[in-house]
């Protein structure tokens, strides 16, 4: 099967204190660690488990600048075969539909049989995999936590829903799924496997070479914009309990006795 | 003037809480705009469905169609696509099914679209203003939504406040007919139902609940023997789950399970909406998290700056000397 699974370099939030630069629109970047969306890792995972088990292909590709290659090496030191890096100044300011139809052209000058990415990333949209597939006319499923590969034609796919439960369908391929996370347990990259890829070539492609009107993507094809970013005020619900340990365990305790927590 | 179609899901005939929610969210886009409720789904549940919402919307469609019968959203977008003006402003849940539907069809209506909103300042000329939240809810963002060719939004259920009762006498129109070729390259099979675990987290009065700040699986014994001390039991996140470290049904979340606790014990939480959407019943919270710009605060009612693993060990035993 000739899996592609679309990646995204996003800062990494087990990692930083989000802070707003001195103007207050936009995220003080400086020190921001940035790494691998998390769902995507899960959906690398799942594909080189698929070829493992059925043979083909694994190729990675993000749309993003320079840096984002970092994150393609460490998805093919997980095991892809190969990587794409979509880049273009034209591709800044992208919405959600711009980065989808980047990709498309992608997709369109392979053959794929399955196309995965993560189910969300750093906006929260969980927005790009949905609308890929619509615009190439391939059935879709989001939020997946199971694929069971049984046919040539169609495939099985759980879907976590509400109360933990999972619906379970099945779909014709070529397909598009995003991933949830704990579908698998993705393998360790230790610094090794990254060094074994760091020579490998990623092909780098621009608008011209994918056959995209510019104006149809970055800033000038966009209908959905962030206008700012703001920090709601700290603690704003939450009486915050300071001092020492000591002092603060004897506050605590007499608020749970009083709310019925604690005999 | 904006027109505004409301997406109500549902199920067993009884229509989601976010039925009453769109009747807020579509004030604050646009308070002179129409708004029509669209239900899809079979037979009398779908009736009931259709009319249990008239108080609410002055106009409500409904979409019969046995292959409606469960909300594969594939087949919910083919319907919508041949019934929906596709200029207007259509809105829909940020829950499993929203997430399902909405990307693609803002697509297939050539409409813009905006995801998971918290709350919207009005229209100007043809630019929405909306809030959302990105990084897991650590900062709020304001968005421009170009609504001139329409545009597909999912909101936050549970951000914004219940229309209760009201009294809009709407009429039930009959779309089915409209509806078209509704066969599918995704066909739904079954729901598999959650197991159900050793430990029934729904039922304790008190929750001591973990998420990624416990760091390793070994660390889990400090939170059991915390809760042991209070007569709790161990909840957590979902991290926890993902990671194998806890079974699912010790999950809190919307993807997990919905508790009611008298006091709930945000350890190492972050917070995000889907883990306290999983929480009912206005519980006192507690929050413990070393960083002081976690979520989590803003929605406890009691918050520390602490470390989870040195702060648990001592209120242990402060609890066991009392």
């Amino acid at each position: 099967m000739e899996i592609l699974v679309c990646v995204k370099r996003v800062p990494d939030t087990a990692e930083n204190e989000f802070e707003l630069n001195s103007e207050g629109n936009d995220l003080d970047r400086d020190d921001l660690v940035y790494s691998v969306n998390e769902w995507d890792n899960y959906a690398v995972e799942e594909a080189i488990q698929i070829v493992d088990n059925v043979g083909g292909s694994v190729t990675v590709v993000t749309v993003g600048d320079d840096e984002s290659e970092e994150v393609l090496r460490r998805e093919m030191a997980m095991g892809a075969n190969n990587g794409i890096l979509l880049s273009d100044d034209a591709f800044e300011g992208s919405d959600g539909k711009g980065i989808a139809t980047i990709l498309k052209a992608e997709v369109e000058k392979g053959k794929y049989d399955l196309i995965l990415t993560g189910a969300q990333a750093d906006e929260g949209a969980g927005q790009v995999g949905g609308m890929l597939a619509a615009m190439l006319d391939l059935p879709y499923a989001s939020l997946v936590n199971k694929i069971e590969v049984d046919g040539d034609s169609t495939i099985k796919v759980g879907r976590e829903i509400e109360g933990g439960n999972q619906e379970m369908n099945e779909i014709d391929l070529p397909c598009v799924l995003s991933i949830q996370t704990g579908i698998n347990e993705p393998r360790y990259v230790g610094i090794r496997g990254i060094r074994k890829v760091a020579q490998v070539e990623i092909p780098v492609k621009s608008a011209s070479d994918l056959g995209i009107d510019a104006s149809n993507v970055g800033e000038a094809g966009a209908k959905t914009k962030r206008v700012d970013y703001f920090v709601p005020d700290l603690g704003e619900g939450a009486e915050m309990l300071e001092g020492s340990t000591d002092e603060i365990i004897a506050q605590l305790i007499e608020r749970i006795k009083s709310k019925g927590g604690l005999a | 003037m904006a027109k505004i179609y409301a997406y109500v899901t549902h199920a067993d005939g009884v229509a989601d809480d976010v039925a009453m929610e769109y009747i807020e969210a579509a004030k604050k886009i646009d308070s002179s705009a129409s708004v029509t409720a669209v239900v899809t789904g079979s037979g009398a549940d779908l009736d009931k469905v259709a009319q249990s919402i008239t108080s609410l919307y002055s106009e409500v469609i409904k979409v019969d169609n046995e292959a409606l019968a469960y909300p594969n959203a594939e087949v919910v977008r083919k319907a919508l696509c041949n019934i929906l003006d596709a200029s207007a402003i259509v809105l829909a849940p940020h829950n499993t099914f929203g997430m399902d539907l909405c990307p693609g069809l803002s697509i297939k209506l050539d409409s813009a679209f905006a995801a998971d909103a918290v709350d919207f300042e009005g229209v100007d000329g043809t630019s929405l203003k909306l809030v959302r939240q990105e990084l897991g809810g650590a900062v709020s963002t304001h968005v421009t939504c170009d609504i001139s060719a329409g545009a597909v939004i999912t909101i936050r259920p549970g951000a914004f406040a219940p229309t209760e009762g009201g009294s809009a006498g709407g009429t039930v129109v009959d779309k089915s007919g409209d509806a078209g070729d509704l066969t599918s390259k995704r066909r739904f099979l079954e729901v598999v139902e959650a197991e159900v675990g050793d430990v029934d987290i729904t039922k304790s009065d008190v929750l001591v609940s973990i998420g990624r700040g416990i760091e390793e699986e070994d660390n889990i014994e400090i939170a059991q023997e915390l809760a042991e001390a209070m007569g709790a039991v161990v909840s957590c996140s979902r991290p926890i789950v993902d990671a194998k470290w806890l079974e699912k049904s010790r999950q809190v979340g919307t993807s997990g399970q919905t508790v009611k606790p008298k006091v709930y014990m945000a350890m190492g939480i972050s917070g995000s909406f889907q883990h306290m959407g999983g929480i009912k019943g206005n519980p006192y919270i507690v929050a413990v998290n070393k960083n002081p710009k976690a979520p989590i605060f803003q929605v406890a009612d009691v918050g520390i700056v602490e470390d989870i693993l040195e702060f648990m060990p001592a209120l242990t035993e402060a609890i066991k000397e009392m």
